[in-house]
């Protein structure tokens, strides 16, 4: 280390992250200060140094190598040089942005009753001031102060015994950290809450599954179904600050695929909510899939534009669904402004006229099963998608003509065990081995760019295998995404065509994010079980 | 009811050691714990196969149940909280994925069956086993482990309707006219890597070729009319007794 550098990082680490710099983030393109690079979750960055002429000049400056042999599905934050990432399942690190060298590392072990369905993620930080904030796979919140990598609180959210766990980046909200819990294949009874950030006390709590207190909307669930009714919110929502307004994707009722002991809508799973910020108090919800027996989480960024809408400007919700249905809402009311679907589906015969889908007959989950398009994946899911204000287009990463047999089976609840209640057997399901060899039939990956204000959809790009990465756009009409085939492709964000790619040998499951340090943009994805970070070449 | 049922089957098994039975509470179980991720052969997950009876970290039934208690930190592998019971009655599925489907014996006679295979079968023409033979082909080495005697003797009589995607061929012809065939290994959205007729690894850019066709067909005959049943029945048995190399 040379004397620039140790006069350099003292500086660096002492910025201070106001709520109200988590509000303009569009001032400060050069930091990441949120999951989505911003609160409305549009994963779009005015950086446009890397541009769609020299983007060919892209060359990698350094790879950080986790560990763990879990999923890499981090997005990192970076913050005056700083990146700050989290390794599965709640390993933190303080990286030098530049370079990938380490600051500090947190190793936070979770308790040995931590049980996640679907691996022993975790997606990313929240920061506000100095502390930076951690959901636990064993269904804990740690604040943890971002000079040190020391922890400053760690309060329990959710008994892990039963199933509990957070798996994605918090949500900073004002003074608080608003979290969701996951658990929805082992029958919890799901919730979005905020803690006090600086003493991690619950501010409140909104439970996604209605129960006694909210005697209208419980009986949307059979009999005594709603205690263990699951809709895990297992994402990060986003924010308005000028209606002051969460908005926040829920998961699957349970038991998953048998829905029989759950007759009714099963309110709110498979939902948007929208809280309010200090209350946790539901202003609106929508539910895109009710009464489902397919896995259809509501589990996916929220994305917030404000544009014209038919003539009028108007707040909008965007929201691309694992049910196969791309959104549109007026985000102040929750009024369902249109829907299209935007890859094969064969379980609704299209949506009514307030949205709801209008169920195909002889289309749910039976004890011998029921080929049911798209699969329990989704045609896409939480990978992050993007909106580009420049080019109007919607981002979708998507699993094109993915199917599945879907069986249902009788399960009793038993705490702490998996209540899923059904047998889903892969015809193409898209998961593929080590070697990929596809068939005909084979469901394939694609970037799917919908103009959204027409519902029709402006290009696509084809992966021979599906993805699992999000996607970000920039300023310079620049697209990056990758798939499970383990390129990193930057598109031009106007048609689609490819304009470099790396092969990383990794599949990437997380999103892509972008910075600046000293004038220099840089690009971070990871893949596999490392993180890349790539620049321009010099 | 898959615990109760479980727990009943593992207070019969305590009585009366009828091991079919607790084989059976443990397929109840591998339904409701396993199954999503496993998959109903228990090869869904990648370089994992309950068939094949061989356990990349465990080998004894009780390191098998360890596993299921405390699963396998750093991979997808959750704990469970099953008890002793149940994680014995499960792991005895387990073992069932593989003794009752690739571990039957087969009716016919082995020594027959080799003799045909690399006889007037002419299998090691296309196929490898334990070193010999062609590599255009998949290797058998292991082939009785993989796969049951239902499924061994539909490839024989009908290879079109068993033949996997991981074994079809691949005809390519080059901008500049050269055509490539074999079995396709690997296929990206820019890439395919194969074996050529000439056992040569090649691998090409899809932006190189003119015409890519796979080819849905079997290149391996049918021996329906080629072998008698008898004849059909010893190979399955050979081919069941190929255990993979030692």
């Amino acid at each position: 280390m040379n004397i620039r550098t140790l006069l350099l990082v003292p500086a660096l680490l002492s910025a201070q992250v106001s709520f109200d710099r988590l509000l303009h983030t569009d001032r400060e393109p050069q930091n990441w200060l949120t999951y989505s690079g911003s609160i409305n979750g549009q994963r779009y960055s005015v950086l446009d140094k890397i541009n769609t002429q020299n983007v060919k000049n892209l060359e990698l400056k350094w790879v950080f190598q986790a560990r763990s042999l879990e999923k890499f599905e981090a997005t990192p934050l970076v913050v005056d040089g700083v990146m700050y990432v989290t390794e599965a399942p709640n390993h933190v690190f303080a990286l030098d942005a530049k370079t990938g060298r380490i600051f500090w590392d947190y190793d936070y072990r979770p308790s040995k009753d931590a049980r996640v369905c679907c691996g022993s993620v975790n997606r990313g930080l929240a920061i506000l001031g100095d502390t930076l904030f951690m959901g636990t796979i064993d269904g804990r919140l740690i604040a943890i102060d971002a000079k040190s990598g020391k922890p400053v609180w760690n309060i329990e959210a959710g008994d892990p015994k039963l199933g509990y766990s957070i798996t994605h980046a918090p949500l900073i909200v004002k003074d608080k950290v608003v979290v969701g819990v996951a658990g929805g294949e082992y029958g919890i009874r799901g919730f979005i809450a905020a803690y006090d950030a600086k003493s991690g006390k619950e501010a409140w709590k909104f439970y996604t599954v209605a129960g006694p207190e909210d005697p209208k909307a419980q009986k949307s669930w059979d009999g005594d179904s709603w205690k263990n009714g699951g809709a895990p919110a297992w994402l990060t929502g986003s924010y308005d600050p000028s209606l002051n307004l969460i908005y926040w994707g829920t998961g699957n009722p349970g038991p998953d695929w048998d829905g029989d002991d759950r007759a009714g809508d099963n309110l709110y799973s498979d939902s948007a909510v929208a809280l309010d910020a200090d209350t946790g108090k539901l202003k609106w919800y929508f539910q895109f899939t009710p009464h489902d027996e397919f896995d259809y989480d509501a589990v996916q960024i929220p994305v917030l534009v404000d544009a014209e809408w038919q003539g009028k400007q108007r707040k909008l919700l965007m929201w691309a669904n694992r049910n196969a249905f791309f959104y549109v809402f007026d985000r102040e009311t929750g009024k369902f402004l249109s829907g299209t679907a935007f890859a094969k589906q064969n379980w609704a015969t299209g949506l009514d006229e307030a949205g709801r889908p209008m169920r195909a007959p002889n289309m749910s989950p039976t004890p011998a099963g029921t080929l049911i398009y798209p699969n329990l994946f989704g045609a896409t899911n939480w990978y992050s998608p993007s909106y580009s204000p420049r080019t109007k287009l919607f981002y979708i990463p998507t699993w094109q003509d993915s199917n599945m047999v879907m069986a249902k089976m009788q399960q009793k609840y038993v705490p702490g065990q998996r209540y899923t209640g059904g047998l889903p057997r892969a015809a193409n399901a898209g998961r593929r081995g080590t070697r990929n060899t596809p068939v005909e039939d084979s469901a394939y990956g694609s970037i799917l760019a919908m103009d959204p204000f027409t519902g029709k959809k402006k290009w696509e790009f084809k992966m021979a295998d599906v993805t699992d990465s999000g996607v970000l756009t920039t300023a310079s009409d620049l697209l990056f995404a990758g798939g499970r085939e383990g390129y990193f492709y930057a598109l031009d964000a106007r048609n689609g065509t490819e304009l470099w790619r790396a092969s990383l040998g990794g599949q990437m499951e997380a999103g892509p994010m972008t910075y600046s340090v000293d004038g220099k943009q840089y690009v971070s994805i990871a893949a596999g079980t490392s993180l890349f970070t790539f620049g321009l070449k010099e | 009811m898959v615990q109760k049922s479980a727990l009943a089957m593992a207070l019969l098994i305590s009585a009366l050691p009828a091991a079919g039975q607790n084989v059976d509470a443990g397929g109840q179980l591998y339904r409701a714990h396993c199954f999503v991720c496993h998959g109903q052969e228990g090869e869904s997950i990648p370089g994992v196969s309950f068939r094949s009876g061989q356990y990349r970290r465990a080998s004894t039934d009780e390191e098998i149940s360890r596993i299921i208690l405390g699963g396998i930190p750093g991979t997808g592998m959750p704990p469970t909280n099953l008890n002793a019971d149940e994680r014995r009655n499960l792991v005895a599925y387990l073992r069932s994925m593989h003794s009752t489907g690739a571990g039957a014996k087969g009716q016919g006679d082995a020594a027959r069956g080799a003799a045909i295979f690399e006889g007037q079968g002419g299998c090691l023409n296309c196929h490898r086993v334990a070193g010999r033979g062609s590599r255009l082909g998949p290797d058998l080495t292991d082939i009785g482990s993989l796969r049951n005697a239902a499924y061994l003797e539909k490839a024989l009589i009908d290879p079109n309707d068993t033949i996997a995607p991981a074994n079809r061929f691949i005809k390519a012809v080059t901008k500049e006219g050269a055509t490539v065939t074999g079995r396709r290994l690997n296929e990206d959205t820019h890439t395919i890597q194969l074996i050529d007729d000439k056992e040569r690894l090649v691998s090409l850019q899809k932006s190189d070729l003119r015409e890519i066709t796979l080819v849905k067909t079997s290149p391996m005959p049918s021996y329906r009319e080629k072998l008698s049943a008898q004849e059909l029945t010893d190979v399955v048995s050979y081919l069941l007794s190929l255990k993979g190399a030692q």
